[in-house]
């Protein structure tokens, strides 16, 4: 068995900025991840951050997780164990993590939970047709790898993830040949939307899918536009040829460890499904289990690393570790995240979070 | 396929290494996906589902829902999205669960 201070599952933004904070002052971090390499999902995104300069903004996701990577394998604090995951964490507090075929015990001190989200699917005939993607699958296929999804593209959904994966597609040199969302509105910033409609790409509110379509492979989809109560309208069909759907219709919480250490949960739909009670210092109801990140509830990648470095803070400071700033640093962390969270962009997000605390 | 050209992003692929699917013999590079590799040879039929015998794809690609499980160098249930690929790999469509070896 072995003891550590701190483990982290999941090493996307928040796990990495959980990792570095902890460890500067002065806990020893094991960090682990599924996958084989450090980054999660910002090593996809492409597109320039918003926000303040403390929160990345006019960086790319890419470069922000090559630097976090880079400075979490160089401190000699942190553990990384890649290739392994976290099958369970148990009463008398031990982990039980599966690396390359075997099973090792971990009995972590504090453990930070900060394993994101996946993307939701959309409930409509033929939704499993092959050519049928999250809009971030699609996004990796392209953005890491340089493959191309197929030829022509209908996306669902008019968020930022469905507005910037559009944008990446034309990038790639794929067709985009309409983008469709069932609200009223353009949920994503304004400034990526203007710059797939500049490029041709139609956005049509209030429309969804209303059946795909292909024999072996999705070939098209019929769309439909929606009333106000987002019931159907008869007669408003409209074919679109796509060898290619994309679902970009939300993500939803990966609380699987949270549930089986038995942590409180709550439905909060403005988190995205799913999501455990927290403190101000994200401790779940189990003492010693902090969350950070999406799995906390769906939010932006710059808001993860700030939940990131706060649990961080938190978790090494309950240990006893302390320095001269940790006051005034966990303040500047909390400021950040208000002012993410801020104004009309941040609404749901603050309604959200307001039923999910402890 | 694959892309070309790109305005933002320089693609270093890895050395290129032969596979086989369905016994049909396909290159791609080392340090790619499965699935990446299949999807620039213009594949994306991954397995047959257990209950209706349905054809599947790739959905997540990060390793999570399950959706491309496929048959390689005789394992069952690999995640195409998230296994590198390798010079010879034996790759093969899934039907149903798989067998246990």
């Amino acid at each position: 068995m072995k003891h550590r201070e701190i483990a982290i599952i999941g090493g996307g933004p928040a796990g990495l900025a959980a990792a570095l904070r902890a460890a500067n002052l002065g806990a020893r971090v094991l960090l682990i991840d599924r996958s084989d390499y450090l980054g999660g999902q910002l090593i996809k995104q492409t597109h320039r951050f918003f926000g303040s300069k403390e929160q990345r903004a006019s960086e790319r996701g890419i470069d922000i997780a090559r630097e976090l990577a880079a400075g979490v394998t160089a401190n000699e604090k942190i553990q990384v164990m890649t290739e392994a995951t976290a099958l369970g964490y148990y009463e008398d507090g031990v982990l039980l993590v599966e690396h390359h075929n075997k099973i090792t015990a971990v009995k972590p001190d504090r453990l930070i939970i900060a394993t994101g989200g996946a993307e939701k699917n959309l409930m409509f005939p033929n939704n499993d047709l092959p050519g049928i993607y999250g809009a971030g699958a699609v996004q990796t296929l392209v953005n890491v790898f340089g493959v191309k999804p197929g030829k022509k593209v209908l996306m669902v959904g008019a968020g930022n993830i469905g507005v910037i994966v559009s944008y990446q597609l034309l990038q790639a040199g794929v067709e985009v040949a309409a983008i469709i969302e069932a609200a009223p509105r353009i949920g994503a910033y304004w400034v990526h939307a203007a710059k797939v409609v500049r490029a041709g790409v139609p956005i049509y509110t209030r429309h969804t899918i209303k059946r795909a379509y292909g024999e072996q492979e999705v070939s098209g989809a019929t769309i439909v536009q929606l009333d106000e109560n987002l019931q159907p309208v008869p007669g408003t069909e409209k074919d679109i040829d796509a060898d290619v759907i994309c679902l970009s219709v939300g993500l939803t919480p990966l609380t699987e460890l949270l549930w089986q250490a038995g942590c409180q949960m709550i439905f909060v739909p403005e988190l995205g499904g799913n999501v455990p009670l927290r403190n101000e210092f994200l401790e779940t109801s189990v003492p010693g289990i902090y969350v950070a990140g999406d799995v906390a509830g769906i939010e932006e990648a710059s808001a993860a690393m700030m939940e990131g470095a706060l649990a961080g803070l938190n978790a090494a400071a309950s240990l006893g570790y302390t320095s001269e700033s940790l006051a005034s640093d966990r303040k500047n962390v909390l400021a950040q995240l208000a002012g993410l969270r801020s104004g009309p962009v941040g609404e749901k997000i603050r309604k959200g979070l307001a039923q999910a605390m402890l | 396929m694959r892309i070309e050209q790109h305005p933002i992003l320089d693609f270093k692929n890895g050395n290129k290494v032969k596979f086989t699917f369905q016994g049909r013999e396909l290159e791609g590079y080392e340090g790619e996906t499965i699935a990446s590799a299949l999807h620039a040879a213009g594949i994306r039929t991954m397995r047959e589902s257990a209950h209706l015998h349905r054809p599947r794809g790739l959905f997540c690609n990060i390793g999570n829902c399950s959706s491309c499980l496929m048959v390689v160098n005789g394992e069952s249930n690999v995640r195409v999205c998230v296994e590198r690929l390798r010079e010879g790999m034996v790759v093969e469509t899934q039907k149903g669960k798989g067998e246990l070896k």
